[in-house]
């Protein structure tokens, strides 16, 4: 156990090495591109041919207006991809998929969810795995990090009407940032034995005689995107279970830094882009923190194994992979849900009660520790905004945080947001069990698992999905067209809402002037602002889903 | 007004479909073919030229009925289909609780402690529980060892013979400390038919 122990902390060691040496770098190069006034030749080109004036900034509600306009043309191909597969090259076969999976699956993966309510190498053809979802992989988190630079620069100008131009940031997100990473990450996943062909299935005949259908598939481009920009939605129905996507324990190590390389630089981005990196660090401080603590609470529940089955076994490694073993399983796992990835290399669903617990309240803090490209960064500065808040009113004061005055406006935008995700996830759920008919099919057709761990599958979908996470306790049937339409509403719900209520905020403090800092002001880069700031995530979770989880892991946990 | 970024974006769309779905995973896929030709096409094993199965995706070594081959290394239990069929990776998903997941367990062991004459207490984790993927290549280096007696026997080996090949090829931790030490069933299994007299 003790050896066990060591192996951990080794291992989170090396997380915690590689980002705080890649965190600088990489956070003051996105600092730059975002805020370099030049254009490349080709960028150039791009705007021409699409007509954008790169050099004109737009108003939030422009912003926003294209946010929606890129993302709902982005649904509608994915979705016609999918129902005219057949006819496209390289469909193995496979028929379009049926109207109700397409919806889902398009929502899924434009929302950065990448939510699987199917399995995909029975179901997608590669046209439309490189064409829909590949692009989409990368054209999501360009979003994400988009609207969160939007936000930043919320903080740092002064008086504008302006929060920059959408089409410049998604442009150079693109292609400056997430395509040049992939390329070189693809490549260094191939010499591990990721496969990256346009093969078919393969039959081969094994060493006891048998045929095995090998499967082929541009794998490794897609896998690469797919960590990086923290979406999460596999080639293979095992994801990053499945050896041909995740071959050996260093290319684990490697999923696990890509999914929290950019999560982690975007608070250095933040530090440099409203001019004090202090401030970047007690957000990165505030995410680790969280990350930590809840790595070590899962990693401790499944090395313990509670549960009938597992002590049978004699440890938890129903769903685990001898590569990985546990310690490997449980830092993927607390990275894929705290991401809002949702890239699984182990089955939640047969995690015991507290591990699988924990992987739904990763995604329940909010997707804020660190959260996935952007809307962590996003998520946790409007939860700080209601932090700053709420210490002004234990002082009296009128709050501030970066030189902007927190009025009713932007305390009013920051609240509605911290409310929409878990209404979603908590109406959707019930709404799962009250409507008769709706119960009777879910609870027949849908939930795999009996007893409170089948409610914990329904309420781990809806989680999963209202926070763009895309994991799952996958032994729940999710694609009829209950859970195929109700999670592909709070998929774009989840995504949209919070948006909208972010470009708003960005939009009231951009047009601030700043304030200066007096003696009265709340610091906010020193360790007392990053507890509060825990205190906060952690507060504002629990009441919301205590009563919840009681019902579902913790009654599991208590058998 | 509206309109005008709708235009906007069906235009960045389709351009940024062809750069990203396109252009970027063949040129992945050319150099993939090019440089890393063996692991870009799935890390295929060969037994006297003809191609048995890759060394990253496990198979089954039991009979139609599902009953274990005794002349063969044994993977561990597999969700994927019928058991290791490629096409359809998974896991069981059965949760912790549930008496399914408990009850095969049991007939597991039962199974095992019968195949190989031990006693059930002895039996790794890992032998009684289907992996994620239903498609894991490797098991744990103490249930390679407890099939040694077993698998020696049937071939009319000696086990100190078996036991060494065993241990010749449990494949450590990466640097030292990530992962977990395994054995390939099927890379284990091949070097087996060359001991064979």
């Amino acid at each position: 156990m003790s050896a066990t122990l060591w192996l951990f902390i080794a291992q989170i060691a090396t997380l915690v090495v590689v980002l705080v040496v890649i965190h600088r770098p990489l956070g003051d190069y996105m600092a730059a591109v975002y805020t370099s006034p030049k254009d490349l030749k080709i960028e150039r080109g791009f705007y021409r041919l699409i007509g954008v004036k790169a050099g004109s900034e737009q108003s939030w509600p422009a912003y926003l207006r294209s946010v929606l306009a890129f993302s709902a043309v982005g649904i509608l191909l994915v979705y016609a991809l999918q129902r005219v597969q057949q006819v496209l090259p390289y469909a193995l076969g496979l028929p379009p998929t049926s109207e109700h999976l397409a919806f889902n699956t398009a929502i899924s993966f434009v929302t950065n969810t990448n939510w699987q309510s199917y399995s995909p190498e029975v179901t997608l053809g590669y046209a439309v795995q490189v064409a829909g979802l590949t692009v989409q992989n990368f054209l999501s988190a360009a979003v994400g990090i988009a609207v969160a630079v939007a936000l930043m620069r919320g903080f740092a100008y002064r008086s504008s009407g302006t929060i920059g131009n959408f089409w410049v940031d998604l442009t150079r997100g693109t292609l400056r940032i997430l395509l040049p990473l992939s390329a070189v990450v693809a490549i260094v996943l191939i010499t591990g034995g990721v496969i990256q062909n346009i093969n078919g299935f393969q039959d081969v005949t094994t060493l006891a005689g048998q045929t095995q259908s090998m499967p082929g598939g541009p794998v490794a481009s897609q896998e690469a995107i797919k960590l990086l920009g923290t979406n999460g939605g596999g080639f293979f129905n095992a994801n990053s279970a499945h050896p041909f996507e995740n071959p050996t324990p260093w290319t684990n190590m490697l999923e696990v830094l890509l999914m929290l390389a950019i999560p982690f630089s975007l608070p250095r981005t933040f530090g440099r882009i409203v001019g004090d990196t202090r401030q970047g660090n007690a957000i990165a401080a505030t995410m680790a923190t969280l990350f930590l603590v809840s790595g070590s609470l899962m990693t401790w529940a499944e090395l313990t194994g509670a549960g009938t089955a597992t002590r049978l076994a004699g440890a938890a490694m129903e769903g685990k992979e001898d590569r990985f073993g546990i310690i490997g399983s449980t830092i993927f796992a607390t990275t894929s849900t705290a991401t809002s990835t949702g890239a699984v290399n182990s089955m939640h669903d047969s995690f015991t009660s507290l591990g699988g617990g924990m992987a739904m309240v990763n995604m329940m803090l909010g997707e804020v520790a660190p959260g996935g490209v952007g809307s962590g960064i996003y998520g946790i500065l409007v939860v700080a905004i209601i932090a700053v808040f709420l210490a002004g009113l234990m002082v009296g004061r009128t709050p501030e945080y970066l030189g902007k005055k927190l009025g009713a406006r932007e305390i009013k935008l920051a609240s509605l947001y911290i409310l929409a995700t878990p209404t979603i996830v908590l109406v959707g759920t019930a709404l799962s069990f009250a409507i008769a008919p709706v119960r009777a099919d879910v609870t027949t057709t849908s939930i795999f698992n009996p007893g409170v761990h089948g409610f914990s599958e329904v309420l781990y979908a809806f989680t999963s999905a209202a926070n763009n996470n895309g994991s799952a306790f996958a032994g729940l049937t999710a694609n009829t067209p209950w859970f195929d339409t109700a999670l592909g509403v709070a998929m774009m719900l989840g995504r949209f809402l919070p948006i909208v209520f972010v470009l708003a905020l960005a939009g009231s403090l951009a047009a601030q002037d700043k304030i200066p800092v007096t003696a009265g002001t709340l610091p906010t880069h020193r360790p007392q602002f990053v507890g509060l700031l825990i205190g906060t995530v952690v507060i504002v979770s629990a009441l919301t889903y205590f009563p919840v989880l009681a019902l579902g892991p913790l009654a599991e946990g208590l058998q | 007004m509206k309109f005008r970024q709708t235009w906007t974006a069906i235009r960045a769309l389709l351009i940024l479909t062809v750069v990203l779905g396109i252009g970027y995973p063949l040129v992945i896929t050319a150099v993939g073919q090019l440089a890393l030709p063996a692991q870009a096409n799935g890390s295929l094993v060969k037994v006297g030229g003809t191609v048995v199965g890759s060394t990253l995706i496990g198979q089954s070594f039991a009979d139609k009925d599902g009953n274990a081959l005794p002349q063969w290394f044994q993977s561990r239990p597999s969700a994927a289909g019928k058991g290791y069929d490629a096409g359809a990776s998974s896991g069981s998903n059965l949760g912790p609780e549930n008496k399914d997941l408990s009850a095969a367990i049991a007939s597991r062991q039962a199974a095992i402690a019968a195949l190989e004459g031990v006693a059930v207490d002895r039996i790794p984790a890992d032998a009684v529980t289907a992996s994620a993927s239903g498609l894991d290549p490797q098991i744990s280096p103490a249930y390679a060892l407890l099939q040694v007696n077993r698998v020696a026997t049937a071939r009319h080996l000696e086990a100190p013979t078996v036991k060494k090949l065993v241990e010749s090829m449990i494949q450590g931790r990466d640097l030292g400390y990530l992962g977990e030490p395994t054995v390939n069933v099927l890379q284990l299994n091949i070097a087996l038919t060359r001991l064979d007299k």
